[in-house]
């Protein structure tokens, strides 16, 4: 069976520690990208099963990281899943229309999280 | 019962009486002759920046063309109305309603301008956390450290077995991060404290203007229709205005606005917006200068700026303080203390008449960008005795979204919210450093 690659874009270490420790737990390959401004990058690298994006990065949000993955036919079909600790309405309807799969707030338990990467990634 | 002669009689009459035709006054406002046609045998409601236009195309004055206080009413009850599709409101008996019952007609105007009022209200506490930045950062430092313990905590209760290095390690996360919830919450607390010893001495006089310009869409409309209107009348109608020192700033505010609006009339203003929404050419093409056109751009709503939205706008005096505010969705404004160093608006009072016009970057949750004008005046009320005195003003508006910025400037709210370590104008550390160097 083919290792199930999860790329997290997160800039604070003790939740990329615990998220990472999490899915690798279940079999997953966990990688981190910290900085918005190269996020793009790591993305097309890697070519991961799902991207878990966090919305407030250094150097570029992830809004703005979306909007770029979804620009380009390499990244378009990767899941996006957001991270936010605004679950303002106004954010997630941004996330929704600039095509987010899953759009969670923090602060989320260790349960939801895995729900969600196994619905997406399934 | 006896009834005023209405708006599109007096207009038709008006027209007539010049010897003037119906295509040709309709082509000079702008609009068919058909619709005039209607308006002029009262079939339309007019009023607005249409009337003015028909008003000055006969040589007329607005108000004795218009319907004075009745249409003003009868707007309201349209827009109560339009409010409430879901009642079947006999529209066509608004007329009758008014002139038959006019008392109870102004009960649904009052209720109706209350009621969008409190919506207004409401919706700034629901926008609270967006528009204050040290709550938002603060409440963002809290739900962060919180994720990060509820996830490490999780770990380590789970059930699951865990091994022993990994065990120190999240029992070390947690620590760091409860210390790191602490620290945030304390600086919640006094913070909110403060505002609350500021609510029980009231709050600042500049909060009470802003409140009130607020709840009167930034608009003065009794100056926009006639600039020599007295400014008692409106201060005496200005609620929420209570203390003295208040009034007195509403006062110079209303001063101001009415010099602008005479410098640079509505109709004017609106007419050359049908040409470019750019500041500079607008200034060019109304020979006006730029801190007089930047504040009447302020003042208009976004249904009279559809290429690009409407303008926020910020004044200062030469220590920096900011001494008016029109905040932008995304551009948030300090409450506080000084705003961004940055900020063109402070360079342009380095160099007062100098227009400058930048591409900012606002650091923060997401980093916005926004198309800036910044330029000072320089007066002399005392005369060459006394001092001059210098204001900034800074025009602001969203950066169209997909157009490529070439150089933008980074800047912030204020140090104390802003996670620009490296910035070399920064005068006070931010609630963000402290916590990274803890954490190294």
């Amino acid at each position: 069976m083919k290792e199930t690659r999860v790329l997290l874009i997160e800039d604070e270490p003790n939740i990329i520690e615990a998220i990472r420790f999490i899915l690798s737990r279940e079999g997953w390959r966990v990688d981190t990208s910290s900085d918005g401004g190269n996020a793009l990058e790591a993305v097309r690298n890697r070519n991961p099963d799902l991207v878990i994006l966090d919305v407030m990065l250094p150097n570029r949000t992830g809004y703005d990281i979306l909007s770029d993955m979804r620009a380009d036919a390499a990244t378009r079909d990767i899941p996006v899943m957001m991270l936010t600790a605004r679950g303002q309405k106004k954010d997630k309807e941004l996330a929704e229309r600039l095509g987010v799969n899953k759009f969670m707030t923090k602060p989320f338990s260790n349960a939801e999280m895995l729900a969600s990467v196994r619905e997406l990634v399934r | 019962m006896s009834r005023s002669l209405r708006a599109g009689t007096r207009i038709r009459n008006s027209r007539m009486s010049l010897g003037m035709k119906q295509a040709e006054l309709a082509r000079s406002c702008g609009i068919s002759a058909s619709y005039l046609n209607l308006i002029e045998h009262n079939r339309r409601r007019i009023g607005g920046s249409l009337l003015l236009r028909i008003a000055e195309a006969l040589g007329a004055d607005p108000s004795a063309l218009g319907e004075g206080a009745e249409s003003a009413l009868l707007g309201s009850l349209d827009s109560a109305a339009d409010k409430h599709n879901e009642v079947a409101v006999e529209r066509d008996g608004a007329d009758e309603l008014a002139s038959r019952f006019p008392g109870w007609a102004r009960l649904i105007r009052a209720q109706f301008r209350e009621n969008a009022r409190l919506e207004q209200v409401v919706e700034r506490l629901d926008d609270r956390l967006t528009h204050d930045p040290f709550l938002s950062a603060s409440m963002h430092n809290v739900l962060t450290s919180v994720t990060a313990i509820r996830s490490a905590s999780g770990i380590l209760a789970g059930g699951d077995p865990v091994e022993p290095e990994w065990q120190r390690r999240f029992a070390r996360n947690i620590h760091e991060d409860s210390q790191r919830l602490a620290d945030a919450t304390e600086s919640l607390v006094g913070y909110l404290e403060a505002e609350a010893d500021d609510r029980g001495t009231g709050s600042l006089p500049q909060d009470e203007v802003e409140q009130w310009l607020i709840t009167r869409g930034w608009t003065i409309d009794e100056l926009e229709r006639d600039a020599a209107a007295p400014l008692a009348a409106i201060m005496d109608g200005a609620d929420g205005i209570r203390t003295l020192a208040a009034r007195e700033l509403a006062h110079g505010y209303l001063e101001q606005y009415a010099a602008d609006a005479a410098a640079i009339p509505k109709p004017s203003l609106e007419n050359a917006l049908g040409s470019t929404e750019e500041p500079l050419a607008l200034a060019d093409m109304l020979g006006a200068p730029l801190p007089a056109l930047f504040r009447r751009l302020a003042t208009l709503g976004s249904d009279a700026l559809p290429v690009h939205g409407s303008f926020g706008l910020v004044g200062c005096d030469a220590s920096g303080t900011l001494t008016f505010r029109k905040p932008l969705p995304d551009f948030d404004l300090p409450r506080y203390g000084g705003a961004c160093p940055l900020w063109p608006l402070f360079r342009a009072g380095q160099q007062p008449m100098v227009p400058v016009r930048e591409t900012l970057a606002m650091r923060g949750r997401d980093d916005h960008l926004f198309d800036v004008h910044a330029v000072a005046e320089i007066t002399h009320p005392s005369g060459f005795a006394g001092p001059a005195v210098t204001m900034s003003w800074m025009l602001i508006r969203p950066w169209p979204r997909g157009r490529e910025a070439n150089r933008v400037l980074r800047a912030g709210t204020t140090c104390r919210v802003c996670a620009e370590t490296a910035c070399p104008a920064r005068r006070e550390p931010s609630v963000f450093s402290t916590l990274s160097d803890e954490r190294l």
